[in-house]
C-alpha cells in the first residue's frame, strides 16, 4: 500500500465488514449458488428420479440415432430481387438521428441483411461528436419490441388505417366545427418538419392547442430566462471552456439535458498528461449521489431545500451583493465561489432545480462572471425539454372539467408519469374523442379510444433541431415492421393531405434550410450530403446578450420560502437512473438489466438512505418499509445503503413502476410520479416525507457491485492534480509524487538476485522463460488504455457490448445469484482518506471528517473486462484447450470446445469471465429478447450466440479486428489506427477507452503508452506479472488542498 | 496342440492386418476426403476413339436437350437402343419431322407426348458421327451413378495420396493371399505327418492318441480361444463401423440435393466459360458469395431460352413475388466463421480448390468434406500469397528472421482459434 493511503470499498457491507462478507471474502463466489433458476425451487428442479433418468438416457439414444441418419434439409433463399446496396453478410451504415422527447444523439446505425443491429455515435455531428449513451444504444432493441402494437386500434379492437381515419376525421371536423377544444400533448419534439406539421393540423383545427409536456422537465430554467432574456428556451452550455465548473443537483453527465453532448466537453478539460498537467475542477452540490458528483472533484451532500441557499451563497460572494438569506453551513461554497471568480468568462454554474427563484440566481451569477458568450449561449439556444409544466397543469384542470372536446397524445405518456394521473386518467373518460399515437397499448393508451400507433424511429423519416442551425436527419433502416405509420403523417392524413412525410421533410427542408445556408449550389446536393453525413449544421458564433436586472427581493423571499419547506423532515429527493430514465423505455431488457452506475442495481427502484438514517432506524439493506408522502397512495419499496446520501434525506428514482409497458418492465420497481410535487406550479422533483415505516418483510435487490472482492488490493490508483505537477519524487507519506504521482509500483520478495530490500520487479520473476517478452506478439498487440481520469462511468460501453456480442439478459433472479452475463463491468469503488472507523487501532488518529466514510466518500470508477494477460492464468489450466492465447495477444475463448470445467474462471485475477448457466435463447424462463424470433433479429450474426455450459468473456471485439484486417489486407495495405475501435472504444463518449494496435508506432494508444509509461499507465495487479494488454491510467483529482 | 498353435497364430496375424485395415484409411482427412472423387473419375470415357468423339459430339449438338438419366426438354437417353434401332435412330435424328409425317406410329406419340417440341434437325451428321453418339450414349448408361467427373481442376497435391491409399491396399491383399497359401501349405504338411504316423506302430500310447485324435470342429469352435478372437472381432468390426458412422455425422461430402431448378453449372460454368462472381456476387465482397436472386438469372434468360420449360419456377417465382427455395449444400456450422473474400480476394484460391470442378457438374454437389481437420490442413500447408500485398511486409520480415521457409497460413496464425470461433 504504498500507492496511497486511501481505503477503497465497493460496499457498505465490506467497509463495515459484516460478519457475512468477510466469511464469504475469500471465497470465489459470494454465496451458495443454487443449480435451479430460483432459489427455492433447486431442490425440486435437482431432484431427477433414477428412472426418469432411464427414461432421458433411452430416449436420448434413439433420438441421436434417428437424427443422425439424415442431415436435415436446410434451404438456402435468395432475395428475389436483390437489393443493389445489400450484399448478405455485409453491413451498411446508414445516418440518422435518435430523438425521444428526452435524449438526442446523431447516430450511426448498422444494418445487416436489412435489418439494423446495431446504434454507434456519429462523429459528423458536432453536438453530441459521436458519442452515444446507454439508452440511445438500446433503443434499436426496442424496435423488436413484440409488445408493440401491430396496427391501429379503435375501442381496444384492432381495426384499418382507413376506417379509423374516416371516424377520426369526421369527429375532428365536427368539433372544430361547433369550436370545441382540441388538444395535442406531446413531449419536446426537436423536429422542425413536425412541428411545421402539427401546425399545418392546428391550421386545419383551428380550436387545436398543443401543449408541450415533459415527464422530467426543465421548466424553472425556461422560465427563468424568459425573465432573464425575454427568451423561454435552453442556453447551449460548453463544459469544455470551462475551467471551473459548479453544479448544484445537476447531474449533467448522466441525465441533465444532453449528457453526452455535455460528457463528451467535460473530458476535454479532464484529460491530463505528462505534457498538460491542466485540468478543469468541479464543484458539485447534490443529495443523491449522482454520475456528476461521483466524478467532481469537491462534491458537497446537501438537502435538496438547500439548493437555493447554496446557489444564493454563491451569488452573495461572487457579486458581491449579500442576500439577506439564512447561512446553510455547506462545506466548500465559499472556496467554489472564489475560484469561480478567479475563473471570470471561463466558469459555468448550473443547476438542476425547476424553483424559477434559483433559476433567475443562476443566471445572475453566470452573467456577473461573463459566462454568456462564452460557456453559455442564450442567443444560439437548444431546442432541448420545451416542457411547459403550467401549460400541463392547466389542461389537466380544463380536461378535469370536461372542457376538452379532443386529445391527441403523441410521444407521451402522461397518465403513467404525471403527479395529476389519476385526476387525467378521470378527466380523459370525458372527452369525446381521445388518441394516442404511442407505440404501445401504455398507461395513457389504454385510457384512449383511438390508438393510432407511431412508427419506431428506425423505421421513419424525420429531422431535428436540437440547436439552433444545427440540423439532422432521420431515416428509416427497415421496412416498418408492422402496420403501423408515421405520427407526423397520421396528422397530416387528418388533415386531408396524401403526402408522406419523406416528401414533407424533403419540402421543408426545401423551402426552409436550403435558402438559410450558401455550401450547397442545389437542393439535392445539400440533401444527399446531409442525409450521408446525418446531419447539416449552419454554426453561428457564440453571443451574449444582457440580462434583466435581478428583482432580488422576490427572488429572496421564495428561496426563504422553499428553504423552509421542508421543515427539519425527512427530505425526499426524485431522481432520472442513467438506464431507465423517465421510464420510456421500461421494457428494453438491456435497460433493465444495465447495472445503475452508483449503486449497481439491476431491475428494481429502491429508496437510497444514508447510512447514519439506516442505522439510527434500524434498517439494513432489502427491508421493505412503507413511504407515505402527504396524502399520496404509500408505496412499498426496499431500502438500499447509499453511501454519498445526504444525511437526513432519501432518494427515489423515476421511470419504474409501469404497468402497461409489455411484459419485461411491468411491475419492475414503483411508480414514484405521484410524489412529484407540483406545488409551485412546476414539476419539483423533491418533496418532505411524511412517514417512512418498516413492514418487516424484505426484498432482495438485484445487485451486481459486491459480487466479486478485491480483497484490499490496489486496483485503482489515484492523486491529486498539485501531487502530479510537483517534480518527480516522494512526498512526507512516501507517496510517489509527480509524473506517477499515487502510483503503486509493486515489488516481489525473492530469494536470490533481489535489491537490496531483496524484492524484484514482478516483470523480472518469470516461470516460463528468462527472456522476458521473448513471447510477446510481434506483428499486431491488441490492446486498451483506459483512462480512470475521463472515465464518467456512464455505462455507454456497457450496452455497447451487449449489443455487439449477443451477451443474453438473465433477468433479477439470474443477478441476485451472482451470474450475470455482461462482459464489461464498471467496478465502483468508494474511496475514503483515511483507515475506517472498524480499524480499532489507529482509530484515535482519524480526523475529524473521515469518521463516517460512507458520508460523502469519492468514487473511482473502473470498467474491468477481459485483461488479455500474455501470461494468461486462465489459459494454462483449461484442460481442454479451449482458452488459448493467439499471436496477435488475444485471450480467446473457443466455446464449441468449451467443457464447462470453470477452472479457468477460478484461475482469472480479475473475475472477468462469466459462466453460461442456462440456455438463455428460446428459453420461456429467460422471457426477454432471444426468446421471441422478432427479438433475435437483432443479434450480431458474426458473433455465437452461446450454449449453455460454456464460460464466455470479451473477445477484444475479435469480429472487428478480424473483419478491419481483412478490409485493409483486401486493399493491400496495414488497419489505419482508429479503422478498428471494439465496441467499448467506440460507444465511450468520453474517448477515455482508447484501443489500438500496441506494435504500431503510428497508433494513438502506442503514442499514449509511450508518454504514461513511467507516469500514470499501470496494469491492475502488476504484482502477480500476468502481462495484460489493457493498461489504465491512474485517476488524478483537481481538489484544492 | 501343434493345430491349435497354429491356428492361433494364424488368426493372431489376420487380427493384426484387421488392426491395420481400421487404422490406415481413416488416419488422415487428406486422404480420405479429397483423395477418393478423383479416384473413379476418367475410365469410362477414356474407352475407344469413337466414344471420345461421340462424347464432344453430344455436349455440342444434343446436350442443351438431352441428358442420359433425366428427362430435360427431350427424352432421356438411356435405353435408347432397346427402344429403337440404329437404322430408325438415324433417320429420326437426320430430320425428325420427315419421320414423323412418314407416319411412324413410334414417333406421332414420341411427338405428341413431348407436346409437339420440335427436335434440332441434324442432317449433316455422318452415319458414323451417330454412332459415335450412340455410342457414348451406351457407355454413359453402364457408368456408375458417379456425378462426378474427372479429376481435371483439382490440385495436384490430393492425387499423391491417393496413390499411396493404393498400393496400401495392393500391399495387404498381397498379405491376404500369402497369410491363405501359408495356411494351406500348413494344412497339407499336418496330413502329411498325420498319414506317416498312422502307419507307425512305435508311437506311445499318449502319442497314438494325440495322432488318431479325430478333427472335431465342435472341440474348436468351443475352444476359449476362439470365442475370443470371434468375439474381439465382432467387437473390432462393429467397433470400426461405429466409429466411422460417428466420424461422418453431419458430413455431407458429396451432398447433391434436388434443386427447385435444374440448373447446370456445367453448362453455364462450363460450357459458356461465365465468371462465378457474376452471379455469386458477394464472393470478393463479404463472407457469403450469395445464391443469386432471380433477378441475375433474368439478366441473361429475358433474353435467352426465355420459354424453357427447365426455367418455369424462375418465371414462377417473379411472377408469384416468392423467392426460390434453394436446397443449401454447403452448410457450415454456425459456430464456424467463414469468409469467402478472405479466401478469394486475398488469399487468391480459386473457387474449385473447395468447390472441386464445379464448370462440370451438372448437379451442384459439396466436394470437399468441410470438416475442421480440412479447413486446418489446408491451412497448414497453403503459403500465404504476400506479392503485393502491403499488410503482409511486415509478417514476411519476421518470418524470414525465424526461419527461411516459405510462409503458410499456420505460421501467421492460421490455426488459431479466434480466427473462425468467435
Amino acid at each position: 500500500m504504498e500507492g496511497n493511503n486511501n481505503k477503497y470499498w465497493k460496499g457498505v457491507e465490506e467497509l463495515q465488514n459484516d460478519p457475512s462478507f468477510v466469511k464469504n471474502a475469500h471465497n470465489e463466489f459470494p454465496e451458495y449458488l443454487p443449480v435451479g433458476t430460483n432459489g427455492s425451487e433447486a431442490d425440486e428442479i435437482s431432484g431427477t428420479h433414477r428412472r426418469d433418468f432411464l427414461k432421458l438416457l433411452g430416449f436420448g439414444v434413439a433420438a441421436a440415432t434417428l437424427a443422425a441418419c439424415e442431415a436435415p434439409v436446410k434451404k438456402a433463399i435468395p432475395y428475389l430481387n436483390k437489393p443493389e446496396e445489400i450484399d448478405p453478410s455485409v453491413a451498411n451504415w446508414y445516418a440518422s438521428s435518435f430523438a425521444d422527447g428526452v435524449d438526442y444523439c446523431s447516430v450511426l446505425v448498422k444494418t445487416r441483411e436489412g435489418r439494423p443491429i446495431k446504434i454507434e455515435g456519429n462523429k459528423y455531428s458536432s453536438v453530441s461528436k459521436g458519442g452515444v449513451s446507454a439508452r440511445v444504444q438500446a433503443s434499436v432493441l426496442s424496435l423488436y419490441d413484440n409488445e408493440r402494437l401491430k396496427g391501429p386500434l379503435a375501442n381496444g379492437k384492432a381495426t384499418t388505417w382507413g376506417d379509423v381515419d374516416k371516424t377520426i376525421k369526421s369527429q375532428l371536423e365536427e368539433i372544430a366545427v361547433k369550436g370545441g377544444k382540441i388538444r395535442v400533448v406531446s413531449s419536446t419534439i426537436l423536429s422542425p418538419s413536425t412541428k411545421s406539421a402539427l401546425a399545418e393540423f392546428m391550421r386545419k383545427y383551428p380550436t387545436a392547442k398543443q401543449v408541450v409536456y415533459d415527464a422530467n422537465s426543465s421548466s424553472g430554467i425556461l422560465q427563468a430566462n424568459q425573465i432573464s432574456f425575454g427568451k423561454a428556451a435552453l442556453p447551449s452550455y460548453d463544459f469544455s471552456k470551462a475551467d471551473k465548473i459548479v453544479s448544484i443537483g445537476a447531474d449533467f453527465m448522466g441525465t441533465w439535458i444532453s449528457p453526452v453532448e455535455f460528457a463528451k466537453q467535460y473530458a476535454v478539460n479532464r484529460k491530463v498528461g505528462k505534457n498538460n498537467k491542466k485540468m478543469s475542477r468541479h464543484y458539485q452540490f447534490e443529495t443523491i449521489l449522482s454520475l456528476s458528483g461521483s466524478n467532481a472533484d469537491h462534491r458537497t451532500p446537501i438537502k435538496p431545500s438547500q439548493e437555493g441557499l447554496v446557489v444564493a451563497e454563491i451569488y452573495s460572494i461572487v457579486t458581491g451583493n449579500a442576500l439577506s438569506v439564512p447561512k446553510s453551513g455547506v462545506a466548500y461554497i465559499e472556496q467554489a465561489a472564489k475560484d469561480l471568480l478567479a475563473s471570470k468568462g471561463k466558469s459555468l454554474v448550473i443547476s438542476s432545480s425547476n424553483d424559477v427563484n434559483v433559476q433567475l440566481l443562476v443566471n445572475a451569477i453566470n452573467e456577473s462572471l461573463g459566462n454568456y458568450g462564452t460557456t453559455i449561449d442564450i442567443v444560439n439556444h437548444t431546442n432541448y425539454r420545451q416542457g411547459n409544466d403550467a401549460d400541463v397543469v392547466t389542461f389537466i384542470a380544463e380536461i378535469t372539467k370536461g372542457d376538452v372536446d379532443a386529445v391527441v397524445f403523441y410521444n407521451t405518456n402522461p397518465i403513467y408519469s404525471h403527479p395529476l394521473a389519476a385526476k387525467l386518467k378521470d378527466g380523459l373518460k370525458k372527452v369525446k374523442l381521445s388518441i394516442s399515437l404511442s407505440d404501445r397499448l401504455d398507461e395513457t393508451a389504454a385510457e384512449c379510444k383511438f390508438v393510432c400507433p407511431d412508427h419506431h424511429y428506425l423505421e421513419s423519416w424525420g429531422d431535428a433541431e436540437p440547436k439552433k442551425g444545427f440540423y439532422s436527419l432521420i431515416q428509416p433502416t427497415i421496412t416498418p415492421l408492422f402496420k403501423t405509420r408515421q405520427a407526423q403523417e397520421t396528422l397530416l392524413t387528418w388533415t386531408g393531405s396524401k403526402v408522406s412525410f419523406y416528401n414533407y421533410v424533403q419540402e421543408f427542408w426545401k423551402s426552409t434550410i436550403y435558402p438559410a445556408q450558401t455550401k450547397y449550389l442545389s437542393f439535392v446536393e445539400l440533401w444527399n450530403h446531409a442525409l450521408h453525413n446525418g446531419v447539416f449544421e449552419i454554426p453561428s458564433a457564440p453571443s451574449a446578450t444582457a440580462a434583466q436586472a435581478l428583482n432580488t427581493a422576490s427572488v429572496v423571499a421564495g428561496i426563504n420560502k422553499a428553504s423552509k419547506a421542508a421543515n427539519g423532515g425527512v427530505e425526499l429527493a426524485l431522481y432520472e437512473k442513467i438506464g431507465t430514465g423517465t421510464g420510456n423505455q421500461a421494457n428494453n431488457p438491456w435497460i433493465q438489466e444495465f447495472p445503475d452506475p452508483i449503486s449497481k442495481v439491476c431491475w428494481d427502484n429502491y429508496l437510497a438512505v444514508p447510512l447514519s438514517m439506516a442505522k439510527a432506524k434500524g434498517w439494513s439493506q432489502d427491508d421493505i418499509v412503507k413511504i407515505q408522502v402527504g396524502t399520496n397512495t404509500p408505496l412499498e419499496l426496499p431500502v438500499l445503503i447509499q453511501p454519498g446520501q445526504a444525511v437526513g434525506t432519501v432518494a427515489i428514482a423515476i421511470g419504474y413502476g409501469r404497468e402497461k409497458a409489455g411484459k419485461a418492465g411491468n411491475k419492475v420497481g414503483k411508480n414514484v410520479y405521484p410524489f412529484v410535487s407540483t406545488s409551485t406550479g412546476t414539476l419539483i422533483f423533491n418533496n418532505v416525507v411524511t412517514s417512512i415505516e418498516k413492514t418487516g418483510e424484505t426484498r432482495k435487490i438485484a445487485q451486481t457491485q459486491t459480487h466479486h472482492t478485491i480483497m484490499g488490493r490496489q486496483n485503482v490508483q489515484e492523486s491529486t492534480l498539485t501531487e502530479y505537477m510537483q517534480p518527480n519524487g516522494k512526498n512526507a507519506k512516501g507517496e510517489l509524487v509527480g509524473d506517477m504521482a499515487g502510483r503503486f509500483v509493486p515489488m516481489v520478495s525473492v530469494n536470490e538476485g533481489g535489491n537490496e530490500q531483496g524484492k524484484k520487479a514482478p516483470e523480472e520473476v518469470l516461470l516460463w522463460s528468462t527472456k522476458p517478452n521473448a513471447s510477446m506478439p510481434k506483428n499486431h498487440h491488441w490492446g486498451m488504455v483506459i483512462d480512470l481520469n475521463s472515465c464518467i462511468g456512464c455505462g455507454s460501453c456497457v450496452i455497447g457490448c451487449q449489443a455487439e456480442n449477443n451477451v443474453p439478459v438473465v433477468g433479477r433472479q439470474e443477478i441476485i445469484n451472482a451470474r450475470e452475463m455482461h462482459w464489461i463491468r464498471i467496478d465502483r469503488y468508494y474511496s475514503s482518506d483515511s483507515p475506517t472507523t472498524n480499524d480499532k487501532s489507529i482509530a484515535g488518529l482519524l480526523d475529524k471528517r473521515s469518521e463516517e466514510p460512507s458520508e460523502n466518500p469519492k468514487v473511482v470508477f473502473q470498467p474491468m473486462m477481459c485483461q488479455h494477460c500474455n501470461n494468461a492464468p486462465c489459459e494454462t489450466v483449461c484442460p481442454v484447450l479451449a482458452t488459448t492465447h493467439s499471436m496477435e495477444g488475444l485471450n480467446q475463448m473457443t466455446y464449441n470446445r468449451c467443457i464447462g470445467t470453470r477452472y479457468c474462471a477460478n484461475n482469472c485475477p480479475y473475475k472477468v469471465r462469466r459462466f453460461n448457466w442456462f440456455s438463455y435463447y428460446n428459453n420461456s424462463t429467460f422471457d426477454y429478447n432471444m426468446n421471441d424470433s422478432l427479438g433475435k433479429m437483432v443479434l450480431n450474426p458474426d458473433v455465437t450466440v452461446r450454449a449453455r455450459g460454456v464460460m464466455e468473456k470479451c473477445s477484444m471485439c475479435v469480429q472487428r479486428i478480424q473483419d478491419g484486417k481483412l478490409t485493409a489486407k483486401k486493399a493491400n495495405r496495414r488497419p489505419a489506427d482508429g479503422e478498428i475501435e471494439t465496441a467499448c472504444s467506440q460507444s465511450c463518449p468520453t474517448e477515455a477507452i482508447v484501443f489500438g494496435d500496441m506494435n504500431d508506432p503510428e497508433s494513438n494508444i502506442a503514442k499514449l503508452l509511450k508518454v504514461e509509461k513511467e507516469g500514470r499507465a499501470y496494469h491492475v495487479l502488476e504484482e502477480i506479472n500476468v502481462n495484460p494488454s489493457v493498461s489504465y491510467l491512474s485517476k488524478i483529482r483537481n481538489t484544492k488542498a | 496342440m501343434f493345430l491349435f498353435n497354429s491356428i492361433k497364430k494364424v488368426f493372431f496375424s489376420i487380427s493384426l492386418l484387421f488392426l491395420v485395415l481400421v487404422a490406415s484409411p481413416n488416419f488422415s482427412q487428406a486422404a480420405d476426403s479429397t483423395g477418393a472423387p478423383a479416384a473413379d473419375a476418367s475410365p469410362a470415357t477414356a474407352g475407344s476413339p469413337s466414344i471420345e468423339k461421340g462424347k464432344s459430339l453430344f455436349e455440342d449438338n444434343c446436350k442443351s436437350c438431352h441428358a442420359i438419366k433425366t428427362i430435360e426438354v427431350g427424352p432421356a437417353l438411356k435405353g435408347i437402343e432397346q427402344r429403337r434401332d440404329r437404322k430408325w435412330l438415324h433417320a429420326w435424328i437426320k430430320n425428325s419431322q420427315k419421320v414423323i409425317a412418314s407416319g411412324d406410329p413410334y414417333a406421332t406419340k414420341l411427338f405428341a407426348e413431348y407436346k409437339g417440341a420440335v427436335m434440332t434437325s441434324f442432317p449433316s451428321f455422318s452415319d458414323e458421327e451417330i454412332n459415335s453418339i450412340l455410342d457414348y450414349v451406351k457407355a454413359e448408361e453402364n457408368k456408375k451413378d458417379e456425378v462426378v467427373a474427372s479429376s481435371g481442376g483439382a490440385g495436384n497435391a490430393v492425387k499423391t495420396d491417393d496413390s499411396s491409399a493404393g498400393y496400401v491396399k495392393i500391399l495387404l491383399a498381397g498379405f491376404v493371399i500369402v497369410l491363405f497359401l501359408i495356411i494351406v501349405v500348413l494344412v497339407l504338411i499336418l496330413s502329411v505327418l498325420k498319414k506317416n504316423l498312422v502307419g507307425n506302430a512305435d508311437l506311445t500310447e499318449i502319442d497314438a492318441d494325440l495322432v488318431n485324435q479325430k478333427f472335431d470342429i465342435g472341440v474348436v469352435v468351443r475352444s476359449k480361444g476362439f470365442k475370443l478372437i470371434v468375439g474381439f472381432l465382432f467387437v473390432a468390426f462393429v467397433g470400426k463401423a461405429a466409429l466411422d458412422g460417428v466420424m461422418h455425422i453431419g458430413m455431407q461430402q458429396g451432398y447433391a440435393p434436388k434443386q427447385p431448378i435444374a440448373f447446370s453449372h456445367k453448362l453455364h460454368a462450363g460450357k459458356f466459360k461465365i465468371d462465378c462472381s457474376y452471379c455469386h456476387t458477394g464472393v470478393r465482397k463479404g463472407k457469403s458469395a450469395n445464391i443469386p436472386s432471380p433477378n441475375i438469372c433474368l439478366n441473361c434468360h429475358s433474353q435467352i431460352k426465355t420459354t424453357s420449360p427447365k426455367l418455369e419456377a424462375l418465371r414462377k417465382a417473379v411472377e408469384n413475388k416468392r423467392p426460390i427455395e434453394w436446397v443449401r449444400v454447403h452448410n457450415l456450422p454456425d459456430l464456424a466463421y467463414f469468409n469467402h473474400s478472405q479466401h478469394v480476394v486475398v488469399g487468391k484460391l480459386e473457387c474449385q480448390t473447395c468447390h472441386g470442378p464445379v464448370e462440370k457438374m451438372e448437379v451442384i454437389q459439396q466436394y470437399s468434406p468441410l470438416t475442421m481437420g480440412w479447413c486446418i490442413n489446408c491451412h497448414r500447408e497453403t503459403e500465404v500469397k504476400t506479392d503485393g500485398n502491403g499488410y503482409y511486409d511486415n509478417l514476411v520480415k519476421l518470418h524470414a528472421e525465424k526461419n527461411g521457409t516459405p510462409m503458410k497460413v499456420k505460421d501467421i496464425g492460421g490455426l488459431e482459434c479466434s480466427k473462425c470461433h468467435y
